[in-house]
């Protein structure tokens, strides 16, 4: 079991810095993100794009603000519980919440700071209709491991980087017959995967149909065949194994919304007083939650993590003043 | 003229007719989230999510700008997507769109 002083979910930018802030009050953090990597939105959906309204920034692209804001809480040594969605919330007798994740791993804090910016990262799922029949039973929307589908008819869907690299990955000498199905002829992911893609295509080694989408499934129990649209031959039948939908993730908020806490529109209501939820212990802060004039900006989440830390610390220490110390007066010492 | 008239159909099958000033900087997704329409907008207009995802019913006085390669990538993560798909964050107000008619795309 991990124990720390405030359990984050989240490893966004929001999350990152209340690592920071709680370290100056020696506030002990570990994280929790369904991602597997730190950096939330920054990190997954946008890395490379700038961000003008971070103060004293005039420009920074997402993912150095992200490596910025890890450097940040270095000395404060953050634990990380990565890929691991938090699933369920329990108190225990000595009033500290007790946290597992969908993979079993327990965490235990008297003060849960939800930073899950829009949610957890979930594969997107085609909207066909039965399909989540076949989920695991012939449908995956990820690839964890490539032995699984050897000797097997494999078609995947999509037109990014991972549906390119699984389709010439699989194609050499793994599945016994890959099918590729995009909606258009033009392909986004890296030139040299598109055309290895186009050149297995011209050598008969895949099948790829583009101007297509897959519309419907079917199998007694497991999936035995797709129905592709197709944009000019009209529906083609597929025989296959696997379907594996690669079409990038989407955010949903997921078990938080089984918490018992007040949600408005997807969005976890707290007093701007301390960013507290209605729950006690609980705080909530940056893209995830609401109040009259929220803004979500990352610039609005930092003074959120800030103040939040102060209502924790006297959450955990009820008898003990907090006199507000400036970094430049007093440095910042780690752990 | 600084302001024109956009038709949004919602996924209701509702029209609404919505005023919109084209000397704000906004664009079809944020239109829609003014109006309170159900449009996410969840990466904020970056062309990043696909939750603007609409249909342009009726083109205005003017062609549509071209989808970017930006805009046409996320579509291919999109469903429902058909030859008329835009995400609404991409169009950006003109007054060259006065008239033209939106519907929104199904959720998923």
């Amino acid at each position: 079991m991990i124990q720390t002083d405030i359990l984050i979910i989240g490893a966004g930018p929001c999350g990152l810095f209340t690592v920071f802030e709680a370290g100056l009050l020696k506030l002990r953090c570990h994280l929790i993100d369904a991602l597997p990597q730190a950096g939330g939105q920054c990190a997954e959906i946008y890395p490379k794009k700038p961000i003008y309204d971070i103060p004293a920034y005039p420009e920074i692209l997402a993912g150095d603000l992200v490596d910025q804001l890890m450097e940040q809480a270095k000395p404060f040594q953050p634990g990380f519980t990565l890929g691991e969605r938090a699933e369920t919330i329990v108190k225990d007798e000595e009033d500290q919440f007790i946290v597992t994740t969908n993979r079993g791993t327990v965490h235990r804090a008297p003060i849960i700071a939800i930073a899950g910016g829009l949610g957890c990262f979930e594969p997107r799922k085609p909207p066909v209709e039965g399909l989540a029949d076949y989920e695991d039973h012939g449908v995956e929307y990820i690839i964890k491991d490539p032995e699984f589908y050897r000797g097997k008819k494999v078609v995947i869907s999509g037109g990014g980087d991972s549906a390119l690299d699984w389709t010439n990955f699989l194609a050499d000498g793994v599945a016994s017959e890959v099918t590729l199905v995009h909606r258009r002829d033009g392909f986004r992911g890296h030139p040299d995967s598109v055309q290895k893609v186009l050149d297995l295509a011209a050598a008969g080694r895949i099948r790829l149909l583009t101007n297509g989408e897959v519309v419907g499934v079917g199998g007694e129990g497991q999936l035995e065949a797709v129905t592709v649209k197709h944009k000019t031959e009209g529906e083609i039948q597929l025989e296959t194994d696997h379907w594996v939908p690669l079409f990038g993730l989407s955010p949903k908020l997921g078990p938080i919304a089984d918490w018992n806490l007040n949600i408005t529109k997807n969005a976890i209501e707290v007093d701007t007083f301390d960013y507290s939820t209605n729950v006690e212990g609980i705080y909530a802060i940056g893209d995830i939650n609401t109040y009259p004039g929220k803004l979500k900006l990352i610039l609005c989440g930092f003074h959120e993590a800030t103040l939040m830390v102060q209502s924790a610390f006297k959450r955990i220490y009820p008898d003990k003043n907090l006199v507000l110390k400036y970094t430049t007066v007093n440095g910042v010492n780690g752990f | 003229m600084s302001t024109i008239r956009l038709t949004v159909i919602d996924r209701e099958g509702v029209s609404h007719e919505l005023e919109a000033p084209t000397d704000m900087n906004m664009n079809v997704m944020e239109l829609c989230k003014s109006a309170e329409l159900p449009v996410e907008g969840t990466c904020g207009g970056m062309a990043m999510c696909a939750s603007c995802h609409c249909y342009v019913e009726q083109e205005a006085a003017a062609d549509l700008p071209e989808k970017s390669d930006d805009e046409e990538d996320m579509l291919d993560e999109a469903f429902h997507v058909e030859d008329n798909s835009r995400l609404g964050c991409q169009l950006h107000l003109k007054d060259d769109m006065d008239g033209m008619v939106i519907r929104l795309a199904p959720v998923g």
